[in-house]
């Protein structure tokens, strides 16, 4: 935090100004200014959609402006490939990291710059030997001959650093680096943050979490529509500032979860163990109930709720629905007993391309629109129209492919296609992951209609306000047990972080 | 204008129609309505292998042992009809489309519960059917002379006016169309190529699917086995050797997604005319055979850069305003 002082005294490594790119019919982004200083992290936020990637892009040298000026180090420059940014030391490491599977850690680290030897061939010792260096570096004790597809998220991002290194990047970018990591992994993370501040690196940091942005930014830059709407210093703003700055209003009701009266227990789950993944689940969901599963990436949430409707399966325990046993082997036995689930991957999860609108929504409940092994296309078409007009679904014609039509949209036709199976259970694994606050607040105030409506909700979510406001009820899993269970109104952000991460309760 | 050339069928059948009227500047005679009917007729077994091979490779997979199983089929059923004479051709046509069928349901439970990727798995198992001949026959052929006359007569008997072989093609493509659009394994044959992950969670068994795919395609190329050696009066080891190739290129030439979940029957149709009157025309107006697998090439290339065109992801829209606008 030293360097916040000093920051606006020092000449920027990178500077864009007054950046603007347009796509056909859409501007992405309209006079932007952005000044990144060595030894200073700079957080980038705003909503889905506010233009952050497109920048990226444009410091990454992948798109080019159609205005405005790059500096680098109070130079004009213009970044014509991926390789000219590169070669002027801006780097980015993404979400889901780019780098090669089946290569070796070495090789990924000098992939485009490997030392070679007189004759012009691969020096592999040198290339091993200099990886070897660059990961200490960065803290990293891997072995640089392996594979990287043997290694965990975490350590391909130090990998992915490491490069960075290699090409002595004084640049680095970092979109959304915690994403898929679990909590000790993003501490570690932090510490090599602050390693590459020290070394005089210039850092952008995009992120959705704002406990992570305050605690490793110096600076932060806000976009929204494709503008630059506000920068300054992070020790001189708060939070709700940065909120409010980023949708441009303030946020009155996040998480509008309607009082339902609980009814009836639907879904009795006792003794649900795997070999390998979980144990001792067991727990009620009632009608009407929003039941929250609180844990870390990585505690057992996902693989417990495959298993449920039959994707992998327990290797003992026992599910009543309603009262009555019910065995479920797979997933389509899994809708006919009335319990969807919506998994987490939204690309996987997310509508089939080249399917009509009417044919998605459909999709898992054709044994009620065929009769006799023909399916009835009338029957069809009522059943699709009836829940995409619920959902409000914006389109010229449910006989178009889904493919047309924009991702809100397509949102609403895989949302109709789960409704559609007229559930009695339904499971929302991270429903909000990586959306803007506005889209969240969205499907919040739907999760809340359909507990209104009578279902019974399980919400998967490693968010602790959404968890907060939103579930009635909240159960923790660590390492594929159950870690604690919390009623609404004794809920507190520590018991869950504790209960999650194992810490005993203070005496 | 710009609706019909959207249309992938559309495309294809003015660029078939455009292909007809250069041949009828050239050789007229081409175009009478008995000579197209040849063509037609010509090109009905390639129509139902295509077919067969359009379900398979919705599901994102493909199956190269397509001749070779319509070569072990139809040199059973030749084997068959030379041994027992009198056995009813209905029956000899069942026990093709039975073996096809089987052969292509090994096809499929290795796909399925091996999980081998199904170009090594087809790979395998045309050059094991080859073998099978082989082993079958002794690497004898069976001749026209030793078929019965009713076995070399079904295809060619003429029933209003035109042959069997095309009233049976024109049959398979009616049941393909009600297979593919209202029966649900049809439906879920596009879902499990467009979205493997996502039919999963729907409660679509995407393996089995695969295999049902598999049993299809199989059972028509059992039956084009038949077609086959009576059509041509002869079976031998290597009948329709590389006529796989043949049979992918209908497809793709049809619109038919090799990266699975889209095409239609009506496209692999026309991809299978459009190849068979390259192959009829093109001698007529003395263009060597050499230059016709150029051209058949060609067009396949030409058909996949059109196709990949129309696939094409649309920008992601970003700005609210254009959302709205983009409705």
């Amino acid at each position: 935090m030293l360097q916040d002082t000093t920051t606006s005294r020092m000449k920027p490594a990178i500077a864009l100004e007054g950046i603007s790119k347009t796509f056909p019919g859409v501007r992405a982004l309209s006079e932007v200014s952005l000044a990144l200083y060595p030894g200073s992290v700079t957080a980038l936020v705003g909503e889905n959609g506010a233009g952050k990637s497109t920048l990226v892009k444009i410091l990454t040298g992948i798109y080019q402006p159609d205005e405005g000026s790059i500096r680098v180090d109070g130079a004009e420059t213009h970044f014509p490939t991926a390789n000219a940014a590169a070669k002027a030391g801006v780097t980015a490491i993404h979400q889901e990291t780019v780098l090669f599977d089946e290569l070796s850690v070495a090789e990924n680290i000098f992939l485009g710059h490997a030392p070679r030897t007189r004759l012009g061939l691969i020096d592999w010792r040198r290339m091993n030997a200099d990886a070897r260096a660059l990961l200490a570096r960065v803290g990293a004790d891997l072995d640089p001959s392996i594979r990287l597809r043997d290694l965990g998220i975490a350590s391909k991002h130090l990998v992915a650093i490491a490069r960075a290194l290699s090409i002595d990047a004084r640049v680095v970018i970092m979109d959304e680096p915690t994403a898929a990591l679990s909590h000790k992994e993003i501490h570690e993370l932090y510490e090599l943050v602050d390693r590459l501040k020290a070394d005089g690196k210039a850092i952008l940091f995009i992120s959705h979490k704002f406990d992570e942005i305050f605690r490793i930014a110096d600076r932060y830059t806000v976009f929204r529509d494709g503008r630059m709407v506000g920068e300054g210093l992070i020790s001189e703003t708060t939070q709700d500032d940065l909120v409010r700055l980023m949708v441009g209003r303030d946020v009155g009701q996040v998480f509008p979860k309607q009082d339902v009266a609980i009814g009836e227990p639907v879904l009795t789950v006792s003794g649900y163990r795997h070999p390998t993944e979980f144990e001792d689940i067991h727990f009620e969901l009632r009608r009407g109930e929003i039941l929250g599963f609180y844990g870390l990436v990585g505690a057992g949430r996902s693989e417990f709720m495959q298993s449920l409707i039959g994707i992998t399966k327990p290797s003992a325990g026992a599910i009543k629905l309603h009262g009555e046993i019910k065995v479920i082997r797979s997933p389509a036995e899994a809708i006919a007993a009335g319990i969807v689930y919506v998994p987490e991957e939204r690309g996987r999860q997310g509508a089939i391309i080249g399917l009509p609108i009417f044919q998605n929504v459909t999709l898992p409940s054709l044994s009620r629109t065929s009769r006799a092994g023909f399916l009835r296309m009338a029957e069809e078409f009522a059943l699709a129209r009836d829940y995409t007009s619920r959902l409000d679904l914006r389109a010229a014609s449910l006989d178009q492919d889904v493919g047309t039509l924009s991702g809100g949209n397509q949102q609403k036709v895989v949302i109709a296609k789960w409704l559609a199976t007229r559930p009695k259970v339904i499971i929302l694994d991270e429903p909000t992951k990586g959306i803007d606050i506005g889209s969240k607040a969205a499907v919040h105030a739907f999760m809340s209609e359909l507990a209104a409506s009578g279902l019974s909700v399980i919400m998967v979510s490693s968010e602790i306000p959404e968890i907060m406001g939103m579930a009635d009820r909240v159960i923790v899993m660590r390492e594929g047990r159950i870690a604690g269970r919390f009623e609404r109104a004794e809920l507190t952000a520590e018991k869950l972080v504790r209960a999650a991460a194992g810490i005993e309760e203070a005496a | 204008m710009k609706v019909l050339l959207k249309n992938r069928e559309m495309l294809l059948v003015v660029a078939i129609a455009l292909l007809v009227a250069l041949i009828a500047l050239r050789f007229p005679p081409f175009v009478t309505p008995r000579n197209l009917a040849n063509v037609y007729n010509d090109t009905s077994i390639l129509i139902i292998l295509a077919l067969g091979q359009m379900a398979v490779i919705l599901t994102r997979c493909i199956d190269l042992s397509m001749a070779a199983n319509l070569a072990l089929s139809g040199m059973v059923a030749a084997m068959l009809n030379a041994a027992m004479p009198g056995l009813p051709i209905p029956l000899i046509i069942l026990v093709a489309m039975a073996l096809g069928a089987v052969l292509g349901a090994i096809n499929g439970l290795l796909v399925w519960k091996l999980d081998i990727p199904p170009i090594v798995v087809t790979l395998g198992t045309l050059t094991i059917y080859r073998g099978l001949i082989f082993l079958l026959s002794g690497g004898a052929w069976i001749n026209a002379h030793q078929m019965s006359d009713a076995f070399k007569a079904l295809p060619r008997t003429a029933f209003l006016g035109f042959p069997l072989l095309s009233w049976l093609s024109l049959v398979i493509i009616a049941l393909m169309v009600v297979v593919m659009r209202l029966t649900p394994p049809g439906r879920a044959f596009f879902a499990v190529g467009g979205n493997p992950h996502a039919a999963v969670y729907t409660g679509i068994d995407v393996g089995r699917t695969r295999f049902l795919a598999y049993c299809l395609s199989g059972t028509l190329a059992g039956l084009s086995g038949y077609l086959w050696v009576s059509r041509y009066a002869v079976a031998y080891v290597d009948i329709a050797a590389g006529f796989e190739l043949d049979i992918i290129a209908a497809c793709v030439i049809g619109g038919v997604s090799i990266a699975g979940g889209i095409g239609s029957v009506g496209g692999a149709v026309l991809g299978a005319l459009f190849l068979g009157v390259i192959k009829n025309a093109l001698p007529v107006v003395n263009i060597s055979p050499f230059a016709q697998m150029a051209i058949s090439g060609t067009v396949i290339i030409i058909a996949v850069a059109v196709n990949a065109r129309a696939e094409k992801r649309k920008g992601r829209v970003i700005l609210r305003k254009a959302e709205a606008a983009h409705g």
